[in-house]
């Protein structure tokens, strides 16, 4: 899986849900032979203290991540579309008081 | 013993120490793998494997007490009796030995203990019931984990498929024991707060068979010689020294607060 | 080659109270001291499990045995978290681990002093892990985010550890004789080990003003010693126990305890390899590795078995 895969376990991004409903969060990484032992590494490792209902683990080399470069053009073009936000639209006052 | 010279309550509170200390001896012995497991993220495993069976233990210990009634408390059990009053199998003080050694009794007793307590959560003792039914979820993992390593070690390299299968070979004679009844199993059963162990035994083998054979290893000779007496106080000597390990220091200053 | 703009771009970050993160730019020299004292930071979590571990199988109740087992198992846990913090920075834990069985990759000296008894494990519980969380505490704020983060699960975490041990020592130092012996003993020994923690003074500590000028490290180390001292001072008294130092005094004007001079020959000797447990610690942790290394080669042989028949079956 990773280069250096003879010298050491494979590395795993570990993900865990914290409660029914809620999103998964990313937790940590560690180091395991194969998913099924990532998988039971993750609950030994993050979750001691019940930390979560659900767990994804996921090869950390399969995980395209965008670059600091792409700051600008992925996430600067959204701040000047100010019509995509609540707040940006005005209500009557009367409705407003009662929401 | 006979059943007329027992009471319930004296067969019950036995009944109860044979299972706690079962897990109270074995938890120590794998709690000796903390900050020397083969990879950091085995060492955490096992160190979780040690606090639920010292957990369960615990537990056990304690109800063992309130059913007995003489203001005991779960730490009498386990510091207060010598070599020959505790009842755990033998399986359970051998050595650590070697990372396969402590896969492999980990598999027989998780595989055992799930069978066992699968039948012990229906007890009629509801509060026994409640304290096997939490602990039922976690032997399930302790099986899946060790069952894992199994088949890893067994259809590893070379090497470790060597060692598991030594393994096994050693701890075999062992295993009829897990299996061991008498009078007192009798009279829980009739209570209906007991397993009865012969209802799961060839299930049990079965389980056992399947594992190894999956991880390309032998079967041992179930027919070979077996060893037997632990329930009746029969031990190794390595318990001793375990509980001269575990014990000194509470025993040393017994009036101290140590909790 | 790193251009002047960038170190001052990078140096404007910083102190904009930014997080670094992997893929951001950073000088060479700041990912060098980051994982220099992140490793250390870790293979001292790992080491540390062993003096605390002396004492699982001895511990006097099941409920205190449960409770050490569960911190030194949490140690293994914080050893994993700051091996992967730093690993974001390129470098493996393999490598780390080499750097400190058979390199010259150091670890907290404390771990050289053997645990005599089991009020040591209490006061360590105390003392040292005190001693980390104020430190840990502030590294929680770094500016290289993964390792902030680590270190922020970490003192979530360990706010435990330093509970339970003060508690027990608090109830040894009210018990029986023996058992007031036993802590006073242990407090007598671990006392300036633990100051020590803090390492050099100030004005002998090289790398801390650039470690502080990048916010790797917030505070120096006479700071956090003195915002120790200050805390455990009062915590000793509350319970009767004596610090064994003749010169400690409380000064008005500055609001802070005056400590007398530690003993530093002793802390250079330790961290020279002569420590009483310095090469048992280092031959229990070369045990464990070279003895576990069958298990993990058994674990990647299987996996690429089972790969490989997935592959022949599709």
């Amino acid at each position: 899986m990773s280069e250096n895969n003879e010298k050491e376990w494979p590395l795993w991004e570990v993900f865990y849900q914290p409660k029914n409903g809620k999103p998964y969060e990313h937790a940590g990484s560690l180091h395991a032979a194969d998913a099924e032992n990532a998988l039971q590494n993750a609950r030994d490792v993050y979750a001691r203290r019940n930390e979560g209902i659900g767990i994804w683990v996921v090869p950390s080399n399969q995980i395209t991540a965008s670059t600091p470069e792409d700051v600008g053009p992925f996430f600067d073009p959204a701040s000047d579309k100010p019509y995509r936000h609540p707040q940006f639209y005005s209500v009557p006052r009367a409705v407003k008081k009662r929401s | 013993m006979s059943s007329d010279t027992i009471t319930r309550e004296q067969a019950y509170i036995t009944y109860l120490l044979r299972l706690a200390d079962d897990r109270l001896i074995l938890g120590q012995r794998v709690s000796e793998w903390c900050g020397h497991g083969p990879v950091l993220e085995e060492d955490l495993a096992l160190a979780n494997m040690a606090l639920d069976l010292i957990g369960h233990a615990s537990a056990l210990y304690g109800h063992a007490a309130d059913i007995e009634g003489e203001g005991h408390d779960e730490d009498y059990f386990a510091y207060f009796r010598d070599d020959y009053e505790f009842t755990n199998l033998q399986l359970c003080e051998l050595p650590k030995g070697d990372f396969a050694f402590t896969i492999a009794r980990q598999f027989l007793f998780s595989s055992f203990s799930y069978f066992q307590y699968e039948r012990l959560k229906k007890a009629k003792d509801e509060q026994f019931a409640g304290i096997i039914k939490k602990h039922l979820k976690e032997i399930k993992y302790h099986l899946r984990h060790s069952r894992d390593w199994v088949l890893r070690l067994g259809d590893g390299t070379e090497e470790s498929h060597k060692r598991i299968q030594n393994a096994f070979d050693e701890i075999w004679m062992y295993v009829d024991e897990l299996f061991y009844t008498d009078q007192i199993d009798e009279l829980i059963l009739a209570d209906g707060n007991g397993a009865d162990l012969i209802s799961f035994k060839e299930e049990w083998k079965k389980l056992v068979e399947e594992t190894l054979t999956e991880a390309t290893l032998t079967v041992p000779d179930w027919d070979q010689f077996m060893m037997s007496g632990s329930r009746t106080g029969m031990h190794t000597e390595h318990l001793g020294h375990i509980l001269a390990q575990m014990q000194f220091l509470r025993r040393s200053h017994p009036d101290a607060d140590w909790k | 080659m790193e251009t002047q703009q960038q170190l001052d771009d990078f140096q404007a970050r910083i102190d904009a109270g930014e997080k670094i993160e992997p893929k951001d730019w950073m000088p060479e020299r700041y990912r060098q001291q980051l994982t220099r004292m992140g490793s250390q930071h870790a293979h001292s979590e790992i080491v540390g499990m062993l003096p605390e571990g002396n004492w699982i199988g001895r511990a006097p109740s099941l409920k205190r045995k449960l409770v050490l087992l569960a911190k030194v198992q949490d140690e293994a846990g914080h050893g994993l978290y700051l091996y992967s913090a730093i690993e974001t920075l390129g470098e493996s834990r393999a490598n780390m681990i080499d750097q400190y069985l058979y390199g010259s990759a150091k670890y907290s000296s404390i771990f050289n002093y053997p645990t005599l008894s089991y009020a040591d494990v209490c006061v360590i519980g105390w003392l040292v892990d005190g001693a980390a969380i104020v430190n840990q505490t502030k590294l929680a704020h770094c500016s290289y985010g993964p390792y902030a983060r680590a270190n922020l699960r970490i003192c979530k975490e360990e706010s435990f550890h330093k509970k339970q041990g003060y508690e027990m020592v608090a109830k040894m130092a009210e018990g029986i004789p023996a058992q007031r012996k036993m802590v006073q003993d242990a407090v007598n020994r671990f006392w300036w080990p633990t100051l020590m923690m803090f390492g050099p003074h100030d004005s002998d500590s090289p790398n801390s003003e650039e470690l502080i000028k990048w916010q790797i490290k917030l505070n120096t180390n006479d700071e956090l010693r003195q915002h120790f001292v200050d805390r455990v001072v009062m915590e000793a008294g509350a319970i009767g126990l004596t610090l064994p130092d003749h010169d400690l005094k409380f000064n008005e004007e500055t609001g802070h305890w005056e400590m007398g001079e530690m003993p530093w020959d002793e802390f250079w000797n330790v961290v020279k390899g002569n420590g009483v447990m310095n090469r048992e610690r280092m031959k229990a942790r070369r045990n464990a590795h070279e003895n576990g290394a069958w298990v993990r080669e058994a674990a990647q042989a299987y996996a690429r078995k089972k790969k490989l028949s997935r592959e022949k079956a599709s």
